[in-house]
């Protein structure tokens, strides 16, 4: 039985660590990741996959605009919002960095507390962060229908490189997309939580196996790795 | 029992993950449950607003050239770094599971290095075909 060849650590006393550890880990017919279960292990390696997409689109961005000949629109004046008669520079997207580090901090906390057994705190917390993360997608939609009414298009633009376009799309769009779908789940799953189900041994609908408090840490792992893409996209994209 | 504390910030003083004596079910017994004061996450994300605010800063002071870039990829790494080893709770870990994560999207940058090779040449057969500029 698969289950068997699970390494207790506390029977055979202190594993190595270090460099010793990971070829100790890494050596023999056994588990490779001692103490982490199926599912964080398969969600680091969904993410590990997820990186590379995004690290395609970077690159697929950052060849784009060193190849091209014609100046590249200036980030800081395309998104310069008009507040109070003022021009701000890319002050939508810092309010946007601001409002995912705070549905980042909420989640860490609902992780926190989920191990606590505390359901009522976790559930409001990770509705919280669902929040956020609504209201992002919100701006970003905002962000999205301005450019697009001031000509942005995939093939083209008024400022400079048609470049542009394409890339601000393809990336904030995939962005948006893994921030909407992780809204989704955080809902269920704090409704999961709210419930009870990871009490009571509750089925899930679709692999029906009982849930544990891991799933709420699984999910915060999706959640913060959307945090962690948007720091790269910040970077790259609008300070560069 | 043994404790995901396999670098340097195993001497933090908080107490790292213990393991739940669950009653025998099968499933995996060695498995560490991640519980830390809430003053860590708190701390983690002021400084995140922090180096936000001081990459928004880079571009409101409209700094430039090489002082700009590196700054931006310092508050970068910094911020990407906290958020992975913090909230990811990857410091805890394994090493074996660390490394087996992290260091794949290192590799990128040799994906990098040939890019920009690449990217230069694309420009230089542009500016030799169509001139410089439209």
């Amino acid at each position: 039985m698969a289950e068997t060849t699970v390494t207790h650590t506390g029977q055979m006393g202190p594993r190595p660590t270090g460099w010793h550890g990971i070829a100790a880990d890494w050596a023999s017919d056994q588990r490779a990741f001692k103490n982490v279960s199926w599912g964080k292990a398969m969600m680091w390696i969904f993410l590990l996959s997820d990186t590379f997409i995004f690290g395609c689109f970077l690159l697929s961005y950052m060849t784009a605009r060193i190849s091209t000949r014609v100046p590249w629109p200036n980030p800081s004046e395309v998104f310069a919002l008009r507040i109070g008669g003022q021009e701000i520079p890319l002050i939508l997207i810092a309010i946007m960095t601001f409002v995912l580090i705070s549905s980042s901090g909420t989640m860490a906390m609902a992780v926190n507390f989920g191990y606590r057994r505390d359901r009522r705190k976790t559930a409001i917390l990770m509705l919280l962060t669902a929040a956020l993360g609504a209201t992002f997608v919100g701006m970003q939609a905002f962000e999205w229908t301005k450019l697009i009414t001031e000509g942005v298009r995939p093939w083209g633009n008024p400022w400079g490189a048609a470049q542009f376009g394409s890339c601000f799309f393809m990336i904030t769009g995939f962005h948006g997309t893994h921030v909407t779908i992780g809204v989704i789940f955080l809902i269920i799953v704090a409704r999961k939580v709210w419930r009870g189900d990871y009490d009571t041994g509750r089925p899930g609908f679709f692999t029906s196996r009982k849930g544990r408090y891991e799933n709420v840490e699984i999910m915060g792992l999706y959640w913060h790795f959307v945090d962690l893409v948007w720091v790269f996209i910040f970077a790259f994209f609008y300070l560069w | 029992m043994a404790e995901a504390t396999a670098n340097g910030l195993g001497q933090h003083p908080l107490h790292a993950g213990h393991a739940h004596d669950a009653p025998a079910t099968g499933v995996a017994q060695a498995e560490v449950h991640q519980e830390h004061p809430i003053k860590l996450y708190l701390v983690v994300w002021a400084w995140l607003f922090i180096l936000s605010t001081c990459s928004y800063l880079v571009d409101y002071f409209g700094l430039q050239g090489y002082l700009r870039w590196s700054l931006i990829l310092i508050f970068m790494i910094l911020k990407a770094g906290l958020i992975v080893a913090v909230f990811m709770h990857m410091a805890w870990e394994r090493l074996a599971l660390a490394y087996a994560i992290i260091l794949p999207p290192i590799l990128v940058l040799v994906f990098v290095a040939m890019m920009l090779f690449e990217a230069d040449y694309t420009l230089l057969t542009r500016m030799t075909f169509f001139g410089a500029g439209p």
